[in-house]
């Protein structure tokens, strides 16, 4: 999967629209995603996870974070992720279908808050950079 | 959903030769044979709506179809189920809050299973 230039471009924009509302739809992304898949919660023993939960918000920063810093450094996402890919490797160890999941809600949240700005071509471009960041993040896996 | 599956994930694109024009975005959107099939299969979405006790019947015939004719590979039905639900987010917004996108993923799922229930 390249990114290819409209494809960095359109994620750029994305996160330019998105501006200071990051780390909102980096919650929301959570809320929803231990939502729809259950699952995924397993990760988060250690969580309060009940809505509007402190940890779930102050965690999504976090991703929301992870996401604009790849976004900012889009042509080198392995380089500006790498020590997250060292965390997810050596300590995490999410299973990689779990990025497939945090995906699909960040596109829904994005889709929900900007119906107008995921059109087909700029959600093809989303959803390869969200592949990317997914596949950056579980490369050191073994 | 339909063109839309056929833009984000172009390689779906491989089932729909004899669809006409597919060149890009815009002649996929425009595409009325694409837009009668996308039709078909929201149609369809709807049938298993009207009888959620059932699903697995209701997409019996189909699933046969998509198997022995049409030989889809049922990973494109899981595609489609995701575009779906990000479609009605968009149309939906707030709407389409965490619970109702759960409900709609386990839709999706019932029917991606129920599509590929009769493969053989």
């Amino acid at each position: 999967m390249v990114l290819h230039a409209n494809d960095k471009s359109n994620v750029k924009a994305v996160f330019a629209k998105i501006g200071g509302h990051a780390e909102e739809y980096g919650a929301e992304t959570l809320e929803r995603m231990f939502a729809a898949y259950p699952q995924t919660k397993t990760y988060f023993p250690h969580f309060d996870l009940a809505k509007g939960s402190a940890q779930v918000k102050g965690h999504g920063k976090k991703v929301a974070a992870a996401l604009v810093e790849a976004a900012n450094h889009i042509d080198d996402i392995a380089g500006a992720l790498s020590k997250l890919s060292d965390l997810h490797a050596q300590k995490l160890r999410v299973d990689p279908v779990n990025f497939k999941l945090l995906g699909q809600c960040f596109l829904v949240v994005v889709a929900s808050h900007n119906p107008s700005l995921l059109t087909p071509e700029v959600h093809a471009s989303l959803d390869k950079f969200l592949c990317a960041v997914g596949t950056v993040l579980t490369a050191k896996y073994r | 959903s339909l063109p839309r599956l056929l833009i984000v994930y172009p390689w779906t694109q491989r089932f729909f030769d004899n669809f006409g024009n597919l060149s890009s975005p815009t002649a996929i959107i425009g595409n009325p044979k694409v837009r009668a099939h996308g039709k078909k299969v929201l149609t369809s979405f709807g049938d298993a709506i009207k009888n959620l006790d059932s699903i697995k019947g209701t997409y019996s015939k189909l699933s046969e179809l998509h198997c022995e004719k049409l030989h889809v590979d049922p990973e494109n039905f899981r595609l489609l189920g995701d575009i779906l639900v990000i479609v009605l987010a968009s149309h939906f917004g707030r709407d389409f809050t965490p619970a109702c996108q759960f409900a709609w993923q386990k839709l999706v799922g019932v029917v991606a299973h129920a599509l590929a229930r009769k493969y053989h």
